[in-house]
């Protein structure tokens, strides 16, 4: 092998726009609240998301108690139940998970590993944050009005979501919707910023082809969430006008408890698609962060360069475009012309292949690697396992004959949790473990970690696996009590019960999880600068944690891709992107190649 | 080694799971055995994916553990193995998305001549319609609903006089005549699915959607509704029962037309013959009651009958009031004259002659005293 790296060159060319200047603020406020630095928005971001996160999860806990044992609880009725239901999922897809990979990861990261000081519009940045904040502050306030939050189900369908009938009908939607809207605005303040950081901001050498797959994850999701939020914010204001002003976008005439109403013409299909044609692409935005963080901590810990890096960034970008073509597999039996069906399940399988490319290359960077099973690295290989599971379900629900039986049961359930919740959640997991050292300085508890993730890993498969058999049963989703049929045995009950059981385990060892945060924050090893000893560059600042600006004196200059673990002939088995080739010693030891 | 150990355990547990544990699709009663096939493919090919890249992951984890004395391969592409990957998987796809497509035109094309009757879904409840001696249903309006009036016919439309009108949860159906459904709803999405037919379609307000299957086994089938619909919605249960032509045709004559029902011969027919209690215990399942009002004493939407007659209760404004047969008959007629405490106003006022009034509230009164012992 002649050249010693993978696209790795001596010269790098000039800026072409001159290095910006950093806002220095003045004020504790401004350095800790309102603060600009995108390090510390990521913290802001990060911790806010798993707050209200937590109480997803416990809300999930609740769910299980009344699903596992049903008439125990007396505090569990059935309008409750569904609240739980709906307040769980649109917390854990918009507030957490959203949140959580692109204001909490995609803050911290982007600048850090595109080697920049900062976002190039920090003021925005800050507003984003309260925006963010200001959302959960009004989603929150709405389980503390008459009538208790929503429980229109996280897809909020019309009519019934504005209806007597739907707990939460006077104010919970109300505030539920005007929260996605103010949720919304900050995202796009935010969104942007990611955006034109990726595209402007980047050191020089950091060519787009030389990039971690990490940052081309956010950063495409953040393009499919610029796209696809505002279909969301257009039906939400809509619906808000249908209730509030007696408008008729998606109602139809209708008696609704013995009562005719006043609206007419409007359409409930109509919302279904613009709510699926951000709800698709929404998936991706939670699944395209976690391929690209999953991508770079497998290629760190199996001291190997991810496998086929050129197609796996192609990969995003097909997956990303798709996402904009699939939405109406969602609505196969939604009453919309059934002719749709042939189209968009034809385009859902086609997504499969990109997809499938992107597991073959994980594990295909695993294969003749040198693998360190860290706790990073555990929930990393959890990660494929389990979306491997996830992905291969889908493949039963977008294929639109299979979903006739499956659709709206608790197949459904199990598929998208494996998919979009266990496996984006394995992933954070294992890059809060990666990254933590680099926020803190100190290292996590290898321990705990390795207990959290066993009990997380093994408990989430004992949960999910099993709920698809009730699905294919035709248990369906979204039931406050499965009890009275004659189709679903009574051992299926005793399964709910196990499912359950296993799920307080799950929920229990998150404590694990929480407890290390706060522990190792003080008690810690001390990390250093490059604990993995990984090549990005955020590996590479001058403190760690990294001050404000980032990179001390000078910004890092980029010679190589992301990617040159265990490289024939080089001394070291990494050697960090702002490493010129000339100052890489050749080693004399050939016989790896 | 563990971490290995314990992934091939899991896909061993899998497929033992999938091979020994007694929940999966319920006996096929109907005609989509296609259906069936296409998932027993996709199964297939799934499965042996799941078990061939799981292993081939553990077998990775194993032999390529971490040694310090060892580097790891360089290889940063592959274009061979990239494409050929690529190719395989484009098969694979295509062997799973072809046949489903096929059954898929089968399922959006009923047969010319299926028989056509129509399902109605409201909170929460489920009426059905058939097209009478013309084969023809007449035409509705939403517009046109009122509780005498629950189908929301067309008075001027001589096409639905004859027309067979079912309030109640439970449809009886011919065995191996394909069906049409012709499906509305009267307030919000519903989706009405039985799980041994395979196939489902949402109703939505506002216009009419359609689904079709040949019921090929005699028997009683649940109902559920799934699409969420609120409150109720887990109570929105219907019954199916798949009869013979003659014993479905007897079935059918037992209920009014809607010329019938304009004379005034309607529910009372399906009561015939039975005791004040009995009577009132089928028009609770007519008027859906039992979707909100439970009567074992369990959680329901409104207040359980279980015990309720004679019981004190508080009233949203303070209030308490004793459960007796006044009680109960303005709370029927005037639904939310006087709520009970911790409820939400929504039992629709339900329009019932005074004979069907007595019936039920002396069901509540007498009828649920031996269950509750």
């Amino acid at each position: 092998m002649s050249t010693i790296a993978h696209d790795a060159d001596d010269f790098v060319a000039p800026a072409e726009i001159p290095e910006m200047e950093l806002y220095h603020p003045k004020t504790w406020l401004g350095k800790y609240v309102f603060s600009q630095d995108a390090k510390v928005i990521a913290i802001q971001y990060a911790v806010t998301a798993m707050g209200i996160g937590f109480i997803a999860l416990v809300m999930s806990m609740l769910m299980r108690l009344q699903l596992g044992f049903p008439d125990s609880f007396d505090f569990i009725n059935p309008s409750v139940y569904i609240q739980l239901v709906t307040m769980h999922g649109m917390i854990m897809v918009i507030y957490l998970l959203t949140a959580l990979f692109l204001g909490g990861f995609g803050n911290y990261l982007i600048p850090l590993m595109v080697g920049a000081r900062d976002m190039v519009f920090p003021y925005l940045n800050m507003l984003s944050f309260w925006m963010y904040f200001l959302a959960v502050v009004v989603l929150v306030a709405s389980f503390f009005v008459p009538g208790g939050p929503t429980g229109a189900g996280w897809t909020l369908y019309p009519p019934q979501a504005i209806l007597q009938g739907t707990p939460g009908a006077e104010w919970g939607i109300v505030l539920m919707l005007v929260s996605l809207a103010i949720f919304i605005v900050g995202f796009t303040m935010g969104g942007l910023n990611y955006v034109v950081t990726v595209l402007q901001a980047r050191t020089r050498g950091m060519t787009l082809m030389r990039m971690p797959l990490t940052v081309w994850g956010i950063f495409m999701a953040t393009v499919l969430a610029l796209l696809a939020f505002p279909a969301l914010l257009v039906s939400a204001i809509m619906m808000l006008f249908d209730m509030l002003l007696g408008t008729s976008f998606f109602m139809p005439a209708i008696v609704s408890m013995g009562q005719p109403l006043d609206h007419t013409g409007g359409n409930p299909i109509l919302f279904q698609h613009l709510f699926w044609f951000f709800g698709h692409p929404e998936v991706y935005i939670v699944a395209l962060p976690a391929f690209g963080i999953v991508s770079d901590l497998l290629s760190v810990n199996a001291r190997k360069n991810i496998f086929g890096y050129r197609m796996m960034v192609w990969a995003i970008i097909i997956i990303g475009a798709l996402s904009f073509v699939v939405w109406a597999h969602h609505m196969y039996v939604s009453g919309m012309n059934p002719n749709f069906g042939f189209f968009f399940a034809t385009t859902t399988l086609i997504i499969a292949v990109p997809t499938a490319i992107k597991v073959y290359n994980w594990v295909l960077t695993l294969w003749r690697g040198n693998i360190r099973l860290n706790v990073p690295m555990l929930f990393a290989i959890g990660f494929i396992f389990t979306f491997i599971n996830g992905g291969l379900t889908g493949l039963f629900l977008g294929n639109v004959t299979i979903d006739l039986p499956l659709s709206d049961t608790m197949f459904v359930v199990a598929h998208f949790h494996m998919v979009m919740a266990v496996s984006p959640v394995l992933v954070v997991f294992g890059a809060i473990y990666h990254w933590y050292p680099k926020i803190t300085g100190r290292m996590m508890d290898e321990t705990l970690g390795r207990w959290h993730f066993w009990i997380t890993f093994v408990g989430t498969y004992a949960i999910y696996y099993p709920m698809h058999y009730l699905g294919f049963l035709g248990v369906p989703r979204r039931y406050y009590s499965i009890e009275g049929t004659n189709f679903i045995p009574e051992s299926a009950m005793s399964l709910n019960a196990g499912i359950s059981i296993a799920a307080f385990i799950v929920g229990a060892a998150q404590l694990i999880f929480i407890y290390n945060l706060f522990i190792s924050y003080s008690r810690g090893k001390e990390a250093g600068g490059n604990p993995w000893e990984a090549t990005t560059l955020e590996w590479q600042t001058a403190d760690t944690p990294p001050k404000h600006g980032n990179f001390g004196k000078s910004l890092p200059l980029v010679y190589r891709w992301a990617y040159d673990y265990s490289v024939p002939g080089a001394e070291k088995d990494f050697i960090p992107q702002n490493v010129p080739p000339s100052s890489v010693e050749k080693g004399t030891d050939e016989t790896n190649q | 080694m563990v971490f290995a150990v314990v992934l091939i355990l899991l896909v061993i547990g899998s497929v033992l799971f999938h091979f020994l544990s007694p929940w999966y699709l319920t006996p096929l009663a109907s005609n989509w055995s296609t259906i069936d096939d296409t998932l027993g493919l996709t199964l297939w090919i799934t499965g042996i994916l799941f078990v061939v890249i799981n292993l081939f992951l553990a077998y990775c984890v194993i032999k390529f553990r971490y040694n310090k004395d060892k580097r790891a391969h360089y290889e940063p592409e592959n274009k061979k193995l990239e494409i050929w990957l690529t190719v395989g998987t484009a098969i694979g796809v295509a062997a799973m998305l072809t046949p489903g497509l096929y059954v898929w035109a089968d399922f959006v094309n009923p047969p010319k001549d299926a028989d056509v009757f129509e399902i109605v879904g409201k909170q929460w409840s489920w009426k059905y319609r058939f097209p009478g001696d013309d084969g023809i249903l007449g035409s509705v309006d939403t517009r046109h609903i009122t509780s005498d009036n629950p189908f929301g016919m067309n008075s001027d439309d001589p096409n639905g006089q004859d027309d067979v009108l079912i309030s109640s949860g439970e449809v009886h159906l011919p065995i191996d005549r394909p069906v049409k459904l012709l499906m509305r709803s009267d307030d919000v999405l519903h989706d009405f699915a039985v799980a041994e037919f395979r196939v489902k379609m949402d109703m939505v307000p506002g216009m009419v959607t359609q689904m079709w299957f040949t019921p090929t086994k005699l028997g009683e089938y649940d109902v559920l509704c799934e699409e969420l619909c609120g409150v109720g919605h887990y109570n929105m249960r219907g019954l199916v029962v798949v009869d013979e032509e003659n014993d479905f045709k007897t079935w059918l004559n037992t209920y009014p037309t809607y010329a019938q029902t304009l004379s005034g011969e309607g529910a009372a027919a399906a009561t015939e013959g039975l005791s004040l209690v009995e009577q009132g215990r089928e028009l609770s399942k007519l008027y859906a009651c039992t979707a909100c009002h439970s009567i074992d004493g369990s959680t329901g939407i409104g207040p359980t009958w279980q015990g309720l007659f004679g019981k004190t209760e508080t009233l949203a404004d303070g209030t308490t009031v004793v459960v007796d047969a006044d009680y109960l008959k303005e709370s029927i007629l005037n639904p939310n004259a006087k709520m009970v405490e911790g409820y939400q106003p929504l039992m629709p006022p339900t329009v019932v002659t005074d004979e069907e009034l007595d019936a039920l509230i002396a069901y509540i009164k007498e009828g649920l005293v031996e269950k509750s012992e």
